[in-house]
């Protein structure tokens, strides 16, 4: 009896957050479905018609597509390299006793709180001006020619900017990973002879093991969705070569306002996203378990 | 001998360490200091790093020229909004999953969590078409929906994650004396719930407040929180280096402060549990 009186409440207690859910997912993925089997144009109210899979075929034959997949990857891949290998780094180091650690470790997390457009103004300005930003001040004193990094160089620019914003997190996890390992066991090893290289390669790296996959699986969910810090600094330009899918889908829906292209390849979108979502979903579920 | 070894060794590690931190921290501090230089002087060669004219005159430009205390309150509003409806819908939530779990449970949460991993751009046109045909483009009532729906996973999974903490031996005690829900409630699980849900709050306070796809693509001039009305910074009042940095450090200062105090909560949150 008071189990299904609770069962009952528990029902109730529930509802509203998985009835939001379901409507916030099921409307909107309904509707990018549908447009994307529609030649559907903002500027042409009134002439939609069923084009089958004609999206589909246009977004995936445009070179730009080739080129945003390929800048998505290299832009995910480039910033996963500088926060997994830079944050392993940091979090040994201000895992070791040192005077000033708390604060350090303040410093080191900051850049995570800065919103992304600040973040990509001020880099794209302050830093990387070719004229006034301090790169080029920086490059005049060695005696350089001082680089214009967005115009030639934009997207190793970009992943530069948005690693800024993720090597913190990453150092974060890390290190939150690092203060569980066992210290006995390390010094066990130690006794034994180990040197430093060896127990980090054998007993530290295993025990991150879990913690590194984390921040590579969920990285790449929100890097994948980099938006905001193209937008403010190059529009995705020159030509395509900072546009990554995010950004061709943005240009395809509010700037040329063509609604099934840009559904569909919302579509793909979300396909490439869900590949990396089956493997963290797992994970995460193994982890409910215990 | 060993102590002269570890003294010198922490020293370097003191060393090292604090370079690396400045040299993270630098941008932050230099946009902080640039907010309080002449625009004459923030775009100088050779920059002057300390020994300026120190002014307040931007901020104030700030305020006069793009209406900054509206943009900020729009933020206020947003972030405030969607984390306090959220935790509204999702306390109840977390808590019978994590009390009264069913065989669905450990489905529903991983559902939820799927929800999470939908890219936004993969409905950008159908929220944008939404809104258009419902009057929320550009209204703080959109946004504060929309980014409480995108957060609202998270919500109830940190929620989750603490309320599992919580011993169900203890409700069990209070039920065999005979206490009612309500009882339940207010006097053993509020004050042993208080902090997790604090945590949580500010967590997402914080991600709400940054959020950038979303304010972007769905305000202007009216409803625009600062992670869009920065943007305006981009190209045509590019050179304005001063006012750019004081509206910059005006929007990332009181979430900086937060952060720092939820570090830890941050990790928890933001994988899921997975990391503790």
């Amino acid at each position: 009896m008071a189990t299904l009186h609770t069962r009952t409440n528990a029902r109730v207690m529930m509802s509203p957050a998985v009835l939001m859910l379901l409507v916030w997912m099921v409307i909107p993925l309904g509707m990018t479905l549908y447009f994307s089997f529609l030649r559907y144009n903002l500027l042409m109210p009134g002439m939609e018609e069923f084009t089958g899979f004609g999206n589909y075929e246009f977004f995936l034959t445009d070179p730009a597509f080739l080129d945003a997949l390929f800048n998505t990857l290299l832009l995910v891949g480039g910033v996963l390299l500088v926060t997994v290998v830079g944050g392993t780094f940091l979090a040994l180091l201000i895992d070791q006793p040192f005077w000033g650690q708390g604060i350090v470790r303040l410093l080191v997390i900051a850049p995570f709180f800065v919103m992304p457009t600040v973040s990509a103004l001020v880099w794209k300005n302050m830093f990387m001006h070719p004229v006034n930003g301090l790169f080029a001040w920086i490059a005049h004193g060695f005696g350089l020619e001082p680089v214009d990094w967005l115009a030639v160089l934009p997207l190793f620019s970009i992943t530069m900017i948005v690693a800024w914003g993720w090597l913190p997190f990453a150092t974060l996890i890390i290190l939150t990973a690092l203060q569980s390992l066992d210290q006995e066991q390390k010094e066990a090893a130690e006794m034994d002879g180990a040197g430093s290289v060896s127990i980090f390669l054998y007993i530290t790296l295993p025990h991150l093991a879990r913690a590194l996959t984390v921040v590579i699986l969920i990285e790449t969910i929100f890097l994948l969705s980099v938006f905001a810090e193209i937008l403010v600094t190059t529009n995705g330009g020159p030509g395509t070569a900072s546009t990554n899918i995010s950004y061709l889908i943005y240009a395809q829906a509010l700037l040329q306002f063509d609604v099934g292209g840009a559904s569909a390849g919302g579509v793909v979108a979300i396909i490439l996203a869900n590949i990396v979502a089956i493997f963290l979903i797992r994970m995460i579920g193994k982890n409910l378990e215990t | 001998m060993a102590r002269e070894v570890t003294r010198r060794r922490k020293i370097t590690f003191t060393v090292i360490g604090w370079l690396i931190g400045l040299t993270l921290f630098f941008p932050i501090l230099w946009t902080i200091l640039t907010s309080f230089k002449t625009e004459g002087e923030a775009i100088a060669t050779p920059p002057s790093f300390l020994f300026f004219q120190w002014t307040f005159e931007n901020y104030f430009e700030v305020q006069s020229r793009s209406d900054y205390l509206k943009h900020a309150m729009n933020s206020v509003v947003i972030s405030l909004g969607s984390t306090g409806l959220g935790l509204l819908v999702a306390i109840p939530a977390a808590w019978s999953m994590a009390f009264s779990p069913t065989r669905r449970t450990k489905d529903v949460l991983m559902w939820m969590l799927s929800t999470k991993m939908l890219p936004p751009v993969g409905v950008l046109v159908p929220i944008y078409l939404l809104f258009r045909d419902f009057d929320l483009l550009d209204t703080r009532i959109g946004l504060v929906m929309v980014l409480m729906l995108m957060n609202l996973p998270i919500i109830v999974w940190m929620l989750y994650t603490y309320f599992k903490e919580i011993p169900g031996e203890i409700l069990e005690a209070a039920r065999m004396d005979g206490a009612t829900l309500g009882k339940e409630i207010a006097y053993i699980l509020a004050p042993m719930a208080v902090p997790g849900i604090a945590s949580t709050l500010l967590l997402n306070i914080i991600l709400a407040w940054n959020e950038a796809f979303w304010t972007l693509n769905l305000t202007a001039a009216d409803a625009a929180p600062l992670s869009a009305f920065i943007a305006s910074y981009s190209s045509p009042e590019g050179l304005f280096w001063a006012k750019l940095s004081a509206a910059s450090t005006l929007a990332i200062a009181p979430i900086l402060v937060m952060g720092w105090f939820s570090q830890k909560q941050l990790v928890r949150g933001l994988t899921f549990g997975a990391v503790k």
